[in-house]
């Protein structure tokens, strides 16, 4: 009797002893929702190739799940709720659409982590992260001013928002800076993902004279029928490779893999702090793919140096002079823009004459 | 700022193809009485079997021809689904659309990430399938109008009890205008895989069908007039792209909407019509969506 | 050979059995098509069926249940009356919107005037701009002809352009961001359709489509309209000497079923959604037609229709979550479902007999 109750105790004290082991042991569990499907090629698929890279580095001490095309609004919140019930403590939300449902359920699971992609909203466990497209719209705006013929560039836009628009303008002036003929002719689509809409966009630019186009949308249209018409292209959130060497000359990936595994280490070391993150090239958020033969070795030389210019902080893509379309001053002579500016960009820089859709 | 019309008219072309071939199909549907509405269903599905044919023989025209067989064969599930189980016609066509696009997407994850072949131009620099989609045109109206085949469709459309009572099988006519309509849904989607976007993505038809559905009503339920509603359709998207690339602002959303009223404005104008001049004219057909059964 | 004989009745047996033949149906066909991915499939449907009802996180997904079928029921109520009578209003898609359009102007309008009337005013505003969408094919139908399916149908594509334009012009937060959609109308007290009892999910749309099948259901067995409705649907010749109005009818049902409709866009939009988007339309509107068949247009039909496709739903994301099936399968499955209990329905309406043969 008294033989059992020691052997009970025993094993009691060890289990007791071994509990926070074990807790240890236990995989961090972290949660996606997406938008789209992970088979969008492009702005959904990059961000599940972040979760893989964190199931890579990390092995058995995560273990990662996501729920795919999930509709903005409410279903979005249900799915956020069903990832944190699960046992999820560390969620990403990876579309600006998410950005009230995932103030909503952060409120309801304090000890949840979230991380919530292009959004504004932060709260104590609610982190933003972003990625400086722009940057990367300076390096192949460069190539495009340089490899027009016909001094025209076309622009798809997906939504007249901030993002897009200091797309628009990095990419404007870095190509005018190298060819000073350059005009922009831009095209809104309003939609991330219409393969039919953004061809019939794709050849309204190109019969506009257009040669080169750029694109802040997700499929591979644009260069499908920029090949047709003999114009370049440029790969758009993932490398669109298959495209390559010509028409897709080079392109901007996004790579959310950096980011995603700094804060898997933060929650595993317990020093995930709430903040918004909006990391560019330097940090290798904004990948320039490779750039393709057809881009002359001196250009592609120009563009890689601006690369490394931006990647090491000693360049700005946004470095006064620099006016707006109406002509009124915006960065004087060595100004560089502020964050603040940036994210609610709601003009064109000088040189671009098309108006913003209100 | 001039934009040149004829370089409009041949975006047009390209851009109309899709809801052209789907409209055309679904015309010959709708004639025969009957109203699917998973064009986009087919659509999809059409999308994905053609662009995998094409990739994995390198034949573009192959793919067109296996698009056509997919559509027509997931069409058979409405099919049977309201002809031979008598189900409701627009709950099934709705789920013959959630279906097909999952399956399509489920099916299609091995063809993520490749490219179709190119495909060589076709006469004038156009594509092949942009000129068979304007044989068909008058391909269907000859079908309808002038063949025995067609006039019996028209009529177990116009009137399925008085088509039975001649004899003519109802069960048999629709079935082959339903595998028909799903046949050219999937060359249309097929054309927005291969020839448009080159690869295939989830999705990528996006509301192409319902577009197509508007386009038949558009056309008061005649072949020329689906050219003219495609052409309306495609047109005003490329005609308000086409601006925007040279720097015209236009307001997107208004100029969208605008051939939906048009199409309702004609179909108004049809009903209203026949409704006060008591003329036999086209108009939609008698039994539209409504199914049938034979007592005997 | 064999032959369908119409019943006189549709028989009660088969009314309560078909459904769940087709669900049985469903699971060992859904359940091949998970084996064949190389998913367990008893696991699978357990997720899907059990799970969300009685599973480990079912103290959250049994309310989420009501709070995904409650608009489906509500919109279903209506349209299932209309076609009984044989008025196909197809369009409830375009309802919804314009009622979520309109009962969030109200509250837009008047932002941030915090008042008791405020979220009734809403309703109203909300059940006229669905009736009056719903109203247009009926009028269009009775002074010309013009068929009430097409118009409803090509009405619903201009709501979904009217919503897209309402979020990025006249109602895009001014504090937005410059993002397209309107203010959250969670965040806006008076204006917001809250859970009413905590843990319950139950919101005002889930009180309403419960009392709307206690209406309907009224109306269609008890009250002469209801009478009329079913004789205009099955003889309508009859109909017309028993003295219904087939104007007064038309406009009857598909301004009750807009009414419906546009009540659900708004508590929707002042609930679970919260803000007017260009994608405020997910596809309720059609989907309750579904709901309206599988429920035999009958009023208990639809209310256990609408849970047992919510119940996919939210079960679907659970088998994502917790197994991994891509979305596409649970979007297949769906489709199945939906087959089997259309198919099957064929056994409540006809009588299969063997055809004597002389």
């Amino acid at each position: 009797m008294q033989r059992r109750t020691l052997l009970a105790t025993a094993s009691a004290m060890m289990m007791a002893l071994a509990a926070p082991v074990l807790a240890q042991d236990e995989p961090l569990k972290v949660g996606f929702i997406y938008v789209g499907p992970v088979g969008d090629g492009g702005w959904t698929y990059q961000h599940d190739q972040g979760r893989l890279a964190i199931e890579a580095e990390f092995g058995d001490r995560v273990e990662t799940t996501f729920i795919e095309s999930v509709p903005e609004g409410a279903d979005a919140e249900r799915a956020l709720t069903q990832l944190a019930l699960a046992g999820n403590k560390l969620i990403f939300a990876t579309s600006f659409g998410f950005m009230d449902p995932v103030i909503n359920v952060a409120q309801r699971f304090p000890d949840v982590k979230f991380e919530h992609a292009t959004g504004y909203k932060t709260a104590e466990n609610v982190a933003t992260y972003d990625a400086r497209f722009y940057e990367g719209r300076a390096v192949i705006g460069t190539i495009a001013g340089h490899m027009t013929q016909s001094n025209k560039i076309g622009y798809i836009g997906s939504f007249p928002i901030p993002e897009v628009i200091q797309g628009i303008n990095s990419s404007f002036i870095h190509a005018r800076k190298v060819n000073p003929d350059v005009e922009m002719r831009i095209v809104w689509v309003y939609s991330w993902f219409d393969p039919a809409k953004e061809a019939e966009a794709a050849n309204a630019l190109l019969a506009e004279g257009v040669d080169v186009i750029m694109q802040h949308t997700d499929s591979t249209a644009p260069l499908a029928q920029a090949q047709a018409a003999g114009a370049i292209g440029f790969g758009q959130a993932s490398d669109m490779a298959a495209f390559a060497p010509t028409p897709r000359v080079s392109s901007i990936i996004d790579d959310w893999s950096p980011y995603y595994i700094k804060r898997v280490q933060a929650m595993l070391d317990g020093t995930w702090e709430s903040g918004s993150s909006w990391a560019g090239i330097g940090d290798g958020e904004v990948v320039i793919g490779e750039i393709s033969d057809a881009v002359p070795e001196n250009v592609k030389a120009e563009a890689l140096a601006l690369r490394d210019a931006i990647a090491a902080g000693e360049y700005h893509p946004f470095t006064g002079p620099l006016n707006k379309a109406d002509g009124t001053v915006w960065l004087a002579e060595g100004e560089t823009a502020s964050d603040a500016d940036l994210q609610s960009m709601n003009f064109y820089v000088e040189g671009i004459t098309a108006q913003i859709p209100q | 700022m001039m934009i040149d019309p004829l370089s409009v008219f041949l975006l047009l072309l390209g851009a109309s193809t899709p809801i052209l071939f789907a409209a055309l199909g679904e015309l010959v549907v709708e004639r025969a009485g009957v109203l699917n509405l998973g064009v986009e269903g087919m659509m999809i599905t059409g999308a994905l079997a053609g662009f995998g044919a094409a990739y994995s023989t390198g034949n573009p025209f192959l793919g067109f021809l296996v698009a056509a067989c997919a559509g027509a064969a997931i069409s058979m599930l409405f099919a049977a689904l309201t002809q031979v189980f008598l189900a409701n016609q627009v709950a099934s066509g709705l789920a013959l659309t959630l279906f097909g696009l999952g399956l399509a997407a489920m099916l299609g994850k091995p063809f993520e990430g490749v490219r179709a072949p190119s495909m060589p131009a076709g006469p004038l620099r156009i594509n092949w399938i942009v000129w068979l989609g304007l044989v068909m045109v008058p391909l269907v109206w000859w079908f309808l109008n002038r063949t025995r085949s067609g006039l019996i469709l028209r009529a177990v459309g116009e009137n399925h009890e008085a088509a039975h009572a001649l004899g003519y099988n109802i069960r048999l006519t629709r079935l082959a205008a339903i595998a028909f309509g799903g046949a050219m849904a999937g060359v249309g989607g097929a054309f927005i895989s291969i020839a448009t976007v080159l690869q295939w993505t989830e999705g990528m038809t996006a509301g192409a069908g319902w577009i197509a559905l508007a386009i038949v009503v558009f056309s008061n339920w005649t072949a020329p007039g689906v050219l003219a509603g495609a052409w309306l359709f495609g047109g005003v998207t490329v005609l308000q792209l086409r601006l925007q690339a040279a720097g015209v602002a236009v307001p997107v959303q208004l100029l969208s909407m605008a051939p939906y009223l048009a199409t309702i404005i004609v179909l108004v104008a049809i009903s209203a019509r026949q409704k006060f001049s008591r003329r036999a004219g086209t108009g939609a057909p008698g039994s539209l969506g409504t199914n049938f059964h034979a007592l005997r | 050979m064999i032959q369908l004989v119409p019943r006189q009745n549709a028989s009660n047996l088969w009314q309560i059995a078909t459904p769940l033949l087709a669900v049985l149906a469903t699971m060992i066909a859904g359940g091949l098509l998970f084996a064949t991915m190389g998913h367990n499939p008893v696991a699978a449907i357990r997720t899907i069926f059990w799970d969300p009802l009685f599973g480990m996180a079912s103290g959250y997904s049994r309310p989420q249940l009501l709070v995904k079928a409650a608009p489906l029921i509500l919109i279903a109520s209506g349209l299932a009356i209309g076609f009984r009578a044989g008025i196909w209003n197809i369009g409830a898609e375009g309802q919804y919107i314009m009622g979520a359009i309109t009962g969030a102007a109200v509250a837009l309008a008047l932002y941030p005037l915090e008042a008791w009337w405020l979220f009734p005013a809403m309703v109203a505003a909300g059940l006229a701009g669905g009736w009056a969408w719903g109203m247009i094919p009926a009028l269009l139908r009775n002074w010309f002809g013009a068929s009430e399916i097409l118009v409803s149908l090509m009405l619903v594509y201009v709501a979904q352009r009217i919503a897209a334009w309402m979020a990025f012009g006249p109602m895009r937060n001014p504090q937005g961001m410059g993002f397209p959609g309107s203010r959250n109308l969670q965040q806006y007290p008076s204006a917001s359709n809250p859970e009413l009892i905590a843990g319950t999910g139950a919101h005002w749309g889930v009180v309403a489509a419960a009392f709307a099948v206690l209406a309907t259901w009224f109306l269609m067995s008890r009250h002469i309209r209801g009478f009329h409705i079913r004789a205009a649907g099955t003889a309508p010749r009859a109909a017309r000497f028993a003295g219904v109005r087939p104007a007064v009818l038309v406009a009857f049902c598909l301004g009750l079923s807009g009414a419906l409709a546009g009540a659900a866009g708004l508590f929707e939009v002042a609930g679970p959604a919260g803000q007017i988007t260009d994608r405020i339309g997910v596809g309720y509107g059609f989907t309750a037609i579904i709901v309206a068949f599988l429920g035999r247009l009958h009023p208990v039909g639809i209310l256990l229709a609408g849970l047992l496709l919510a119940l996919t739903y939210i079960g679907g994301e659970l088998a994502q979550l917790t197994m991994g099936l891509p979305a596409a399968s649970v979007q297949v499955f769906q489709g199945m479902l939906l087959f089997f209990l259309l198919g099957f329905d064929l056994l409540t309406r006809y009588q299969i007999r063997r055809r004597i043969t002389a």
